[in-house]
């Protein structure tokens, strides 16, 4: 370990895993027989997707008079969806190129997963507006190429084509992305495999052999191309927003659309990443690689997100009345109490209230909340299209034209119909692919690893030790004796689970032989403090007193039991006079505390 | 950097620590190495083997230009020379209006040629099949690798005892 690690971090990969460990469970999914569940979900994802292709072609067939949609309401479930797709497209990019280069190593965990959900999600959204332009088979017409037709160009002012070029970057640049992580990961799963099969990932890992100058490019590449997806990513949906922003239809026509639709769409976007992960981490057993950490972070991006989204929707309403036009005014008027009030409200409380409560941090640790949360923000942030789309369209400047919308059979069926598809394709990518990605959680180990950092790190003496049998190793030649030696981290390993009940176990097999005090001798520190101590690699008085009241508070409030009471602030000052040995003051400043606080 | 059709000579390590180790004292006995494999990107690694900085985001500033200018260019000609129409009033050469489209070409653009420039000068790419030293270097052991021809047997083996690795081979790739 090169670089000081903060006791404070929490550990990203737990279970003190090995390299060979990280290899085997997250290439295993991919080598055993499906499961049953696998099985169950996947007929009924594709089910569901031929339901889907039923009603598109359906529509094709028939043409978009099957739909409900009318004059006066042109875009409604259709673009809904579209949007609300697109949206959830966001996070996969977020979190692999925006956190990379934030070095946000929590990142390793879910991007590949999120990567593949905003490759599927794009799929899904792109459907949308290729079979809202009725003549399916005219789709050549968007794109600007010397035709036959005059040469008749597209429209390069409409926002509509600009939307064209956004959406198939966006797909293509994610697509690669993804692909090129993938690569030295499907290398991985080629080395285990034989046969058919290794011919078959031999292929998809375009030979890859791991050599120094490949990894050198390789992470030079994943750089740029996360430099260049940072900006296309937040363009993608302002893009979006300029469908509506540049029109002349009140409601719509806002400069806040930009950021608000961007906010909205990395907000979704999480949620979705929240219901996969979570499904995805149980199923395939991934707990010790998306932790309850990762799952936290992805909560304070939900509420950070979650609040600009509200603060978004209460401007538009705030500057709807301020601007004194008083179609603006109507039309926000009308989403709250028009016909379609119940999806204005829905909105509001799944998108401006509930993100609220990941204020706290026990919901936001607590998985069966977060998941209901996540399902509750997918909703709300569907209902604020359809709130944006439909309903302002629904009462626009005559009433005598003003209408009522209700989709159609046909277009709930290919609604549902590309949740099959996504879950289809999600099955797939699961079945196929490292669902996380394994070399970059071998990089992030030895930072990140729970053996090197948290509660349940090995103290640092052992390290020594693993070099000191290496040279044991130089003398006998003998790899299986090297290997065995080597392994003394793993053999820890084998001793250690996540309970808690093994997590105090452990610490204490692997912490023998280090020099320890006993820190109940300081006033507010009982047995059960020392052991949380303990577990925080915090062993001695030395150690104590260079350790911040902060950074105890914080060890207080992430180890098992109730330290509500405790207030660490006179600890590190007690331990510096008992680490010098002056008991006697010691005694003295004792006596002036109460329960440990300055009086 | 492909090997073909070489006798190479390698020692496995099982940490990458003691691999950095292994390299310095290469580069301190003037050993030739001729490639390092591992399961991830060794950070620190490059300046022991004096790999230079890669050259790609170079590539990719042209290719990200070039998409620029096919865009703007293009778009320009389109709408000023080929077939100009007006769109609500505005100006034939409207150029606040091409500039998304010019964004998403030169992303486009710059991804694309970065990619392919990538699996290219890696010579990698769909169906190709590198030879590989073993099979446990995609998984958990880093390899040092050195010409066989370059060094003598001997040399080798002392350097890969001296150095801890946990096992020696020769391949001819």
């Amino acid at each position: 370990m090169s670089a000081p690690v903060s006791p404070i971090r929490q550990p990203l990969v737990t279970g003190h895993k090995s390299y060979h460990d990280i290899t085997n469970d997250l290439v295993t999914p991919t080598e055993r027989t499906p499961s049953k569940t696998w099985l169950i979900a996947f007929l009924i994802s594709v089910t569901v997707l031929g339901l889907g292709v039923f009603c598109i072609l359906w529509t094709i067939w028939h043409g978009i008079g099957t739909w409900n949609l009318n004059r006066t309401i042109g875009w409604g479930w259709d673009i809904t969806n579209f949007v609300w797709w697109i949206g959830i497209g966001h996070a996969g990019t977020l979190i692999s190129a925006i956190l990379l280069l934030f070095r946000q190593k929590w990142r390793t965990g879910v991007n590949r997963a999120a990567e593949a959900m905003t490759i599927f999600a794009v799929m899904c959204a792109g459907l949308f507006p290729l079979i809202h332009m009725g003549r399916i088979w005219m789709a050549m017409f968007i794109f600007p190429y010397p035709n036959t037709r005059g040469p008749l160009w597209p429209n390069f002012n409409s926002p509509l084509l600009w939307d064209v070029f956004a959406i198939s970057t966006y797909f293509t640049v994610s697509l690669l992305f993804w692909y090129t992580g993938l690569v030295p990961d499907f290398a991985t799963v080629r080395d285990r495999a034989k046969g058919f099969r290794r011919k078959v990932y031999n292929f998809l890992s375009f030979g890859w052999t791991g050599s120094a100058k490949h990894w050198q490019r390789w992470e030079s590449l994943s750089l740029i191309l996360a430099g260049i997806a940072t900006p296309l990513v937040l363009s993608v949906h302002t893009i979006v927003s300029f469908d509506f922003a540049t029109s002349v239809i009140p409601g719509w026509h806002t400069t806040i659309f930009p950021p608000y639709f961007v906010a909205g769409a990395i907000f979704s976007g999480f949620a979705m990443v929240q219901t996969l992960m979570i499904m995805t981490r149980k199923i395939l057993a991934l707990e010790d690689y998306i932790t309850i950490e990762h799952i936290e972070s992805m909560n304070k991006v939900i509420v950070a997100t979650g609040m600009i989204v509200g603060v978004a929707y209460l401007t538009e309403l705030f500057i709807s009345w301020y601007s004194g036009y008083i179609y603006e005014q109507f039309a926000f008027f009308n989403r709250a109490f028009g016909p379609y009030y119940w999806a204005y409200f829905g909105m509001m409380f799944c998108n401006v209230v509930s993100p609220l409560f990941f204020f706290s941090k026990k919901l936001r640790r607590n998985i069966p909340f977060t998941f209901f949360m996540s399902i509750l923000i997918n909703i709300g942030m569907w209902f604020e299209r359809f709130v944006i789309i439909a309903t302002t369209l629904a009462r626009d400047y005559l009433p005598s034209s003003w209408s009522f919308y209700v989709p159609s059979p046909i277009e709930i069926g290919i609604y549902i119909g590309t949740f099959g598809l996504f879950f289809t394709l999600y099955l797939l990518f699961v079945r196929v692919a490292p669902v996380v990605a394994i070399a970059e959680i071998k990089s992030i180990l030895k930072t990140s690893g729970d053996q090197y950092v948290g509660p349940n790190a090995i103290h640092h003496h052992d390290h020594d030790d693993h070099g000191s049998h290496d040279d044991h190793g130089h003398e006998t030649h003998d790899s299986h004796e090297v290997h065995a030696a080597t392994s003394s981290l793993h053999d820890a390993k084998s001793a250690t689970a996540t309970t808690a009940s093994n997590r105090t176990t452990s610490s204490a097999a692997s912490t023998g032989g280090i020099a320890q005090d006993d820190l109940t001798k300081l006033e507010g520190i009982g047995p059960k403090t020392q052991e949380a101590l303990k577990d925080a690699g915090i062993f001695t008085f030395a150690s104590l007193k260079n350790t911040s009241t902060e950074d105890l508070q914080r060890i207080l409030d992430k180890a098992e039991g109730n330290f509500m009471g405790n207030s660490p602030e006179s600890w590190p000052t007690q331990a510096n006079l008992a680490a010098e040995g002056l008991w006697d003051e010691l005694e003295q400043l004792k006596d002036k505390l109460d329960g440990g606080k300055f009086a | 950097m492909t090997i073909r059709d070489k006798k190479v000579i390698y020692g496995l390590y099982n940490d990458e620590q003691d691999l950095l180790k292994a390299v310095k004292s290469a580069n301190h006995d003037h050993l030739d190495i001729l490639d390092v494999f591992s399961p991830f990107p060794i950070h620190g690694l490059d300046p022991l083997l004096g790999l230079e900085e890669s050259r790609l985001h170079i590539a990719g500033f042209i290719y990200g230009l070039m998409g620029t200018l096919t865009a703007f260019l293009g778009m320009t000609w389109i709408f000023t020379k080929d077939w100009p129409i007006i769109f609500g009033g505005k100006p034939f050469w409207s150029v606040p209006a091409f500039i998304p489209i010019t964004f998403e070409t030169t992303v486009l653009f710059a991804s694309i040629g970065m990619v392919v420039t990538f699996y290219t000068i890696c010579g990698l790419g769909p169906g190709v099949t590198n030879p590989t030293l073993d099979d446990r270097i995609t998984d958990d052991k880093f390899a040092i690798a050195f010409d066989a021809s370059h060094i003598d047997a001997g040399a080798a083996e002392s350097f890969f005892a001296k150095t801890g690795a946990a096992e020696v081979n020769t391949k001819i790739l």
